[in-house]
């Protein structure tokens, strides 16, 4: 950015102010509205003619605290991450690990996992672009296994909700889990298990976009229109899973839920895994039923398999995938990340 | 004439930069041939990696994201 740049932009310089200044005030906001949780669900909960310790009771107020905490958790992930994301694109983040030498390049493309922008409907034309840029399968796995396993979403939401313990906990072994499962995947020489297209694929070198010069405020417009789009979009999962959530708090006897999800189970593990996976639902949808199911007893390492295997694991991905990995590697990529994450509920099962 | 080609694989945002081009093209009064390209492997071989994907007479001027509008009007002046 030289000095000489001044186009005949300046007409955006008092919009600028209007973003940083409605930036503060939204924060401002936030801040105050995050701060009256729980005088409002309180007074929520006492308008409904129900004992405060009755089942309904408990499932209502955990329902009216919980809606308005993740909606402004949400909305204020969403918009963070939007404007960090905006200084990473899947372009330089291709640039990036195609230069790098194969070890340093799993972690690092799990770590990029988490920051680069991309939808899922777009994975497929990632993927080819990583390949085609002679990036190796594994880190390849890697990179899309940590995007939606690590995402600041469901980090921030267990942080708000659960506590930093386990947010933590559930980072490293996310974040493990990523790199290891694309390295033994790397090891593996799966590249004859690729779709023959994609194999045979001489695809055009990506074009590098000439480096959009962002204001902070087109930074800060990025990220409002992303709270725009992922709220609009996954509010209703929200209320879905702290419906659920609620009724598990109301309802489920402690008793049931320590037989059904306890350590000492030994099946528990693979049947959250197996309960995982056809649940489609994003991160913000499911931590309020984690909540919930810790609060009732649940053994820490059967629900952060089942946490892990609803994230991480969803047939609709592996449906959009199928378009350029034959079953059998679709298969063998399940397996492993499967692996990682039984072999991460039964350790904490065991620990704790 | 101006060929633009959006890449998309059918997302919302797809559509919406289409339409975006569209309109603009049509309120500038420049005549463009507008094509969609939705198959996942003309994508690739394109070397589009996040959608949508705009190409203006071979060109790729965006991809990832809606673009700006201003920036719509500019690819089509130009």
């Amino acid at each position: 950015m030289s000095t000489q740049t001044h186009e005949p932009h300046s007409h955006h310089i008092p919009s600028d102010w209007l973003w940083y200044g409605g930036t503060l005030i939204a924060a401002v906001l936030w801040w105050w509205l995050y701060n009256q949780l729980i005088p409002f669900a309180n007074w929520v909960t006492s308008l409904f003619p129900v004992a405060p310790d009755s089942h309904l009771g408990e499932a209502i107020a955990f329902f009216v605290y919980d809606v308005p905490k993740v909606l402004l958790l949400l909305s204020g992930i969403v918009f963070v991450t939007g404007v960090l994301r905006s200084w990473f694109s899947p372009e330089k983040t291709r640039a990036i690990l195609a230069g790098r030498r194969e070890i340093a390049g799993y972690p690092l493309a799990a770590l990029l996992g988490v920051f680069t922008p991309f939808c899922s409907c777009s994975s497929v034309p990632l993927f080819i672009g990583f390949v085609s840029a002679g990036i190796p399968l594994g880190v390849t796995f890697s990179f899309l296994i940590a995007g939606p396993m690590v995402g600041p979403v469901g980090l921030g939401l267990l942080y708000g909700l659960v506590g930093w313990q386990i947010a933590t906990i559930y980072l490293v072994f996310g974040f493990s889990i990523a790199t290891v499962a694309g390295f033994v995947l790397g090891r593996m020489g799966l590249e004859k298990y690729l779709q023959d297209w994609v194999r045979d694929l001489n695809a055009a070198p990506v074009h590098a976009l000439p480096d959009q010069q962002m204001t902070l405020a087109d930074r800060l417009r990025t990220g409002a229109e992303q709270v725009q789009e992922i709220v609009g979009k996954v509010w209703i999962w929200v209320l879905v899973g702290i419906g659920l959530g609620a009724a598990i708090h109301g309802y489920v006897p402690e008793a049931i839920m320590l037989r059904v999800m306890g350590g000492d189970t030994w099946w528990s593990v693979p049947a959250a895994v197996i309960a995982g996976v056809p649940m489609y639902t994003n991160a913000a949808g499911v931590i309020p039923i984690v909540e919930a199911l810790l609060g009732k007893g649940a053994a820490l390492g059967t629900t952060l398999a089942f946490m892990m295997s609803v994230i991480a694991l969803s047939l609709p991905e592996m449906i959009i995938l199928k378009q350029v990995l034959t079953l059998r590697l679709i298969a063998i990529f399940l397996g492993v990340v499967a692996t990682g994450i039984l072999a991460t509920g039964y350790l904490f099962n065991l620990l704790l | 004439m101006k060929i633009v080609k959006v890449y998309g694989s059918g997302c919302k945002r797809c559509k919406a930069t289409e339409a975006m081009v569209r309109d603009t093209a049509t309120q500038l009064g420049v005549e463009i041939d507008l094509q969609e390209v939705t198959d996942l492997q003309s994508i690739a071989m394109a070397g589009i990696m996040s959608t949508p994907g705009v190409t203006v007479d071979g060109q790729l001027v965006h991809a990832g994201g809606l673009p700006d509008a201003a920036k719509v009007a500019e690819w089509l002046r130009a």
